[in-house]
């Protein structure tokens, strides 16, 4: 099974090498997914550009929100395997929260 | 006596409780703790006689809605705990439910929870939300259903046989990285409602969240408690009770005994054990020993609350 997803995975990154090198003119990809896993966000922080969507998911077997620090964005409570998305569309900082768990806490960069 | 019929005598003792399992008995005394083994204090009758009539009975994290391995029927323990009050020879005045009565805010969790509650023989029902019953924005799915005792602010207070009892929120205006908080609004308040009130008078504070803290990497503890705290310790008697942690864990100080109760859903892990205060899957035998209520009766010589935790098997 380990050998099956290395495979499906060297594929996903070959498909995603063929992205970029293929459409050499479309914006490039941005990592925008954050996952909440252990606890925590993973990644803690983004850097992004004006007009990215990003899209967390929740990998524990416990609800999580997403809260923006300053009331930009707030998603309701997202449980196990469930997602929440928002567009940043004005470049600043943004810091949020998990209000469940307030010690989960991250930063995205817009620029 | 054998060893045999010692536990032949303490299973008798814990059905002439009218309990299905085993748990802890705490006397008050002087602003003592005085735990006893509460098979012990069953086959002990003059002590227990001496507790009175229960005043309330504490349910707390119920988290209905919930449907992970750690206990797939959150509805069926719950009803297992209002089984064990309605059970009980006297009834409680009243019942606490110290938050998380749902798991995410759903209208149709809410609804179930209200509806397995109504089972209860006692009606008279007192809550406070947890976070997971808050994750909605303005908090619309707690307060129109548990709104009016506090005009939508999620803290009051009101008597019953003498004792004066203040329900906290203090699971809104948290802080990232922190601690519960109660808010300046809210500690104003609590400070006018005690006041000119006589040190005699015995106090119950009931909150989601503890009102010390217990393991702050967690976020189990409520960063401006200090300053309630501050208000209680002129109070003969102070019982303070919380939820959210799933398990009990206690302090006293001075007047001022701290307990946090079971949940009705699942456990969760002891502070600091594994990567954070998620659902604890416990051996299915194992669950219904590790979930249960905590029941206050009053002490009359001296005036004071006694209380005892029962697990729900």
């Amino acid at each position: 099974m380990k050998h099956y997803q290395a495979f499906m995975t060297a594929i996903g990154m070959v498909t995603l090498g063929c992205v970029a090198a293929c459409a050499p003119t479309a914006v490039p990809p941005e990592k925008t997914q954050i996952v909440m896993n252990e606890f925590m966000f993973v990644p803690m922080g983004l850097n992004i550009k004006a007009g990215s969507t990003v899209t967390w998911t929740n990998k524990d077997n416990e609800p999580h929100t997403v809260v923006s620090d300053t009331g930009v964005f707030r998603s309701g409570a997202i449980d196990t395997n469930e997602q929440f998305s928002f567009k940043f569309d004005k470049p600043g900082t943004y810091h949020f929260t998990c209000s469940i768990h307030p010690r989960m806490v991250g930063t995205i960069i817009v620029r | 006596m054998s060893d045999d019929e010692s536990l032949k005598s303490r299973r008798n003792a814990l059905k002439c409780m009218a309990y299905g399992g085993v748990g802890t008995l705490f006397t008050l005394a002087g602003g003592v703790f005085t735990p006893i083994d509460l098979a012990m204090a069953a086959e002990d009758k003059a002590r227990v006689a001496k507790l009175g009539r229960p005043l309330f009975v504490q349910i707390s994290d119920s988290h209905i809605g919930f449907n992970k391995d750690a206990n797939p029927d959150v509805n069926g323990t719950l009803t297992q705990t209002i089984n064990l009050v309605n059970g009980m020879a006297e009834q409680p005045a009243l019942i606490i439910h110290t938050g998380d009565i749902t798991h995410l805010s759903k209208p149709a969790e809410f609804d179930k929870a209200q509806q397995i509650l109504s089972q209860l023989r006692t009606t008279e029902l007192h809550t406070v939300p947890g976070e997971h019953d808050t994750t909605d924005a303005s908090v619309t799915e707690y307060f129109n259903r548990f709104g009016k005792a506090s005009a939508n602010k999620g803290y009051y207070s009101f008597d019953h046989a003498g004792v004066h009892f203040i329900a906290l929120i203090n699971v809104l205006q948290f802080k990232p990285g922190g601690l519960g908080t109660l808010g300046a609004e809210q500690l104003a308040w609590a400070a006018a409602d005690l006041q000119g009130r006589s040190a005699s008078t015995p106090i119950v504070v009931f909150a989601h969240m503890p009102l010390w803290t217990i393991y702050e990497p967690w976020g189990w503890g409520t960063g401006d408690a200090d300053q309630l705290m501050a208000n209680l310790r002129r109070f003969g008697s102070v019982t303070v009770l919380n939820g959210h942690i799933h398990q009990i864990v206690q302090k006293v100080e001075g007047n001022i005994t701290f307990h946090t109760a079971r949940s009705t859903s699942y456990p969760q892990p002891v502070a600091g054990e594994g990567k954070g205060p998620g659902p604890l899957k416990v051996p299915a035998d194992q669950l219904s020993k590790m979930l249960g209520i905590t029941r206050a009766s009053i002490v009359k010589h001296p005036r004071s609350l006694a209380l005892i935790d029962t697990t729900i098997a």
